[in-house]
C-alpha cells in the first residue's frame, strides 16, 4: 500500500509539473501584456515599455524558455511573480482563496447533504411521485447553466427586496461580500455577511444538489438490490436501520471521489457565481487576469488548480482505501 | 460526464429477447427491441419531439420569419415581444427571435460536432490503448491523465485570443479535446475484456490486423455505450460553450451562439427581460431535451438498466 501510494504521488507530481509548464507556455505565448501600454496616449517610449515588461518578466522579446526559467525558479522558491500592475501574485491569491472558501463552504456542504439525502430518498421511493418529482427537478436544474441560474436567483433577490419594500435597505444583498466599512467580526458585520451570502449560496447549493441527487440515487439503487441488505432485514434489523446502516453507508463509497474533488476545489471558487455576485475570489481573478493579459497571474492560478486537483486525486485514493476494504491489498 | 464503468453496457448479440420478446414468442432484432424500449419512455419521446421542433425552428423558421438576424428595425427599438417581433428587439432594433434562432443553429452544430469529435477520439484512443496494451497503453494513459490535470475551462480561456478572428471550428475542437478522457478510460477497460472474447481471438488468429479488429469487432460491440456517451457529450459541450462565451472566451462576433446571446442579455434581465429569458429558455429547453433523450437511450440500450421507468 505504502509503495503503491508513493509511486502514485511521484507520478501525479510529475504530471502536475508538466501541466503547469504547459499552462505557463500557453499563457506566455497567447496573452499579450504589451497591449496594456499600446493603447495609451501619448504612447510611452518603446524602451520604457520594455524595461517595465522586463521587470515583470513578461517581455515577449525575451526568449520564452528564459522567461519560463525565471518563472519556474521563482515558483520553486514559492514566488509566483508579479501581476501586470506590479503587485504580488502570491498576496493576491492568498487573499482571494479565502474569499472563495467563505463563498463556497456553506453552499457546498448544504448542497451535498441535501443532494445525498434527496438521492437516497428517491432511490428508496423509486417510481413513486416523490421520486419522480425529485428526478424532474434534478433534470431541469442540470439543464440550466450556472450563468442563467445565478442571474435568475440574483433577479429573484432584487424582486424580493422590492416586494418587501426594502429596495433602499435590502434584506438580501446581490453584490459583494460585505458592505464596505463594516467591522467584520461585529454582530452587525456578521449579519451583513450572512445577508450577502444567501443568494450565492442558493445557487451553489442548487448546483450541488442536482448533481449529487442523480449520482446518489444511482449508487443507492445498486445497493438496494443487493443480497446483504436483504440479509440485514431478514435477520431482524428494522428497515430504516438497515437502509441507513448498511444501505446508505455503502452507497456513499462511490461518492467519495466526488466529495474529495469538490472539497479540494473549493479554493478555486465558482467562476460564474463569483463574477455575477461580485465576489473577488479566485474564479473571478482568473477570468480578469486573462482579460488583462496578466501572464503570471494566469500561470499562478492554473498551477494552483493543478496542485489542488492532484491533492484531490490523492485524497480520493486514500478515502477510497479507507472506506472500501477491497482496495486495501 | 457520466462515470459509470458498467461493463454490462457491452451489448452481446447472442442474447436477444429476454423479457422483451414480442407477443408471438419470436425474438425481435436488437435494433427493433431498442426502438421499442425507447418509444415506451414518454419523456424520451418528448425529448426527441422538442429537439426536432427546435431544429425545425432553427433552420426552417428563418425562411418564414419576416426579420433576419442582421436586420435592424428602427421603428421598434428595445421593444417588448409583439406579433411583429416574437421575442422583442434589442437596443438598436435587432430582432431577438431571429438572433436566437441563429444562435440556436450554432449551438446545435457546436454540440453535435464537439460531442462527435470527443466520442470518436475517446473510442479510438481507448480502444487502441486497451487492445495493444504496452507502450500504446502507457502513452494513452499519460495523455488522459495530463488532460485531466489541465483545467479545461482555464486552458480554453487562455487560448481564446488565438482563435479570435479565426473559424469557430477551432473552438469546437478545443471543447472536444477536454471532453474525451473519462470516456476513453471506460472504453479502454471494455476493450480489455472484449479482447479476450472468442470472436476477437478468432479474428486475431486468422491474421486480421489489430486496427481492423478494433474498427470491425471491438468498437461496434460497444456502440450502445458510445451512443449514450455522445448524447451526454452534446449537452455537456453546449453548456461549456455557454460558460466560455459568457466571458467572451467562446464564440466570437460576428458569429452568435446561445452563449453569446445569454451573455449579452444577462445585463438586461431586469429591464428588458425578453433579451435574456428567451435565449436562456431556448437553451434550457434544448439541453433538457438532449438529457431526456440520453436518459431514454441509456435505458433502452443498456440490457441491465431498469426499464420500468414509466410504467
Amino acid at each position: 500500500m505504502g509503495k503503491f501510494l508513493l509511486r502514485r504521488v511521484i507520478y501525479l507530481v510529475l504530471l502536475t509539473i508538466v501541466a503547469s509548464a504547459v499552462a505557463y507556455m500557453l499563457a506566455a505565448t497567447q496573452l499579450n501584456p504589451r497591449s496594456k501600454y499600446e493603447g495609451r496616449n501619448p504612447p510611452p517610449a518603446a524602451e520604457v515599455v520594455d524595461r517595465q515588461l522586463d521587470s515583470l518578466n513578461m517581455n515577449d522579446k525575451t526568449p520564452l524558455l528564459e522567461r519560463f526559467g525565471t518563472w519556474a525558479s521563482g515558483v520553486i522558491r514559492g514566488d509566483f511573480g508579479k501581476t501586470i500592475d506590479g503587485g504580488s501574485v502570491n498576496d493576491e491569491m492568498g487573499r482571494r482563496m479565502w474569499v472563495s472558501l467563505r463563498l463556497m463552504l456553506i453552499g457546498s456542504i448544504l448542497g451535498t447533504l441535501l443532494g445525498v439525502a434527496a438521492g437516497a430518498y428517491g432511490a428508496i421511493k423509486q417510481h413513486r411521485w416523490s421520486d419522480r418529482t425529485l428526478t424532474v427537478m434534478a433534470f431541469v436544474l442540470l439543464s440550466v447553466p450556472t450563468v442563467v441560474l445565478a442571474v435568475l436567483v440574483k433577479n429573484a433577490g432584487i424582486w424580493f427586496n422590492q416586494a418587501t419594500g426594502n429596495a433602499a435597505t435590502p434584506i438580501l444583498f446581490t453584490t459583494g461580500e460585505i458592505t464596505p466599512g463594516l467591522e467584520t467580526w461585529s454582530g452587525v458585520g456578521l449579519k451583513d455577511r450572512a445577508a450577502h451570502l444567501v443568494l450565492p449560496t442558493i445557487v451553489l447549493a442548487m448546483n450541488a444538489l442536482a448533481f449529487y441527487s442523480r449520482y446518489q440515487r444511482n449508487s443507492m439503487l445498486d445497493v438496494l438490490g443487493s443480497d446483504y441488505l436483504r440479509t440485514a432485514q431478514a435477520k431482524g434489523l428494522r428497515r430504516w436501520k438497515a437502509l441507513t446502516r448498511h444501505g446508505l453507508r455503502t452507497a456513499l463509497i462511490p461518492m467519495a471521489t466526488f466529495f474529495s474533488y469538490q472539497f479540494a476545489l473549493i479554493f478555486v471558487g465558482a467562476t460564474f457565481t463569483e463574477k455575477i455576485f461580485g465576489w473577488h475570489g479566485m474564479g473571478e481573478y482568473f477570468v480578469d487576469s486573462i482579460t488583462k493579459n496578466d501572464v503570471n497571474a494566469v500561470a499562478g492560478v492554473t498551477f494552483f488548480v493543478a496542485v489542488l486537483v492532484l491533492i484531490a486525486g490523492l485524497l480520493s485514493d486514500i478515502v477510497y482505501a479507507a472506506l472500501d476494504p477491497r482496495v486495501r491489498v | 460526464m457520466s462515470a459509470t464503468t458498467d461493463s454490462g453496457l457491452v451489448t452481446t448479440a447472442d442474447t436477444p429477447g429476454g423479457p422483451d420478446e414480442s407477443e408471438n414468442g419470436q425474438s425481435l432484432s436488437h435494433s427493433r427491441l431498442v426502438l421499442r424500449r425507447f418509444l415506451r419512455r414518454r419523456t424520451a419521446v418528448l425529448g426527441i419531439a422538442v429537439i426536432l421542433l427546435l431544429v425545425f425552428f432553427a433552420y426552417i423558421g428563418p425562411f418564414f420569419y419576416p426579420w433576419s438576424y442582421d436586420q435592424l428595425d428602427f421603428e421598434a427599438m428595445q421593444a417588448p415581444p409583439s406579433a411583429e417581433h416574437w421575442f422583442g428587439t434589442y437596443q438598436i432594433g435587432g430582432d431577438v427571435f431571429a438572433k436566437t434562432m441563429r444562435g440556436l443553429q450554432k449551438s446545435l452544430v457546436i454540440g453535435l460536432l464537439g460531442a462527435f469529435f470527443a466520442t470518436v477520439l475517446a473510442a479510438v484512443a481507448g480502444a487502441f490503448a486497451g487492445y495493444f496494451g504496452g507502450r500504446a497503453d502507457l502513452v494513452a494513459r499519460v495523455a488522459t491523465d495530463l488532460m485531466l490535470v489541465l483545467p479545461g475551462f482555464l486552458i480554453i480561456a487562455i487560448l481564446s485570443p488565438a482563435f479570435r478572428g479565426k473559424t469557430w471550428l477551432l473552438f469546437v475542437v478545443l471543447l472536444a479535446a477536454f471532453q474525451w478522457m473519462i470516456t476513453s478510460r471506460v472504453v479502454r477497460g471494455m476493450t480489455q475484456s472484449l479482447r479476450e472474447r472468442e470472436f476477437v481471438q478468432a479474428a486475431r488468429f486468422m491474421g486480421v490486423p489489430g486496427w481492423k479488429i478494433i474498427f470491425r469487432h471491438i468498437l461496434p460491440n460497444m456502440a450502445s455505450f458510445l451512443i449514450i456517451d455522445f448524447t451526454v457529450g452534446v449537452s455537456a459541450i453546449i453548456l461549456a460553450e455557454v460558460g466560455l462565451s459568457f466571458f467572451g472566451f467562446g464564440v466570437q462576433p460576428p458569429d452568435v451562439s446561445l452563449g453569446t446571446l445569454i451573455a449579452d442579455g444577462s445585463g438586461a434581465a431586469l429591464t428588458n427581460w425578453w433579451q435574456f429569458y428567451f435565449p436562456s429558455g431556448v437553451l434550457v429547453l434544448l439541453v433538457l431535451a438532449v438529457n431526456l433523450v440520453g436518459d431514454g437511450l441509456r435505458d433502452a440500450l443498456d440490457p441491465n438498466a431498469d426499464t420500468g421507468g414509466d410504467k
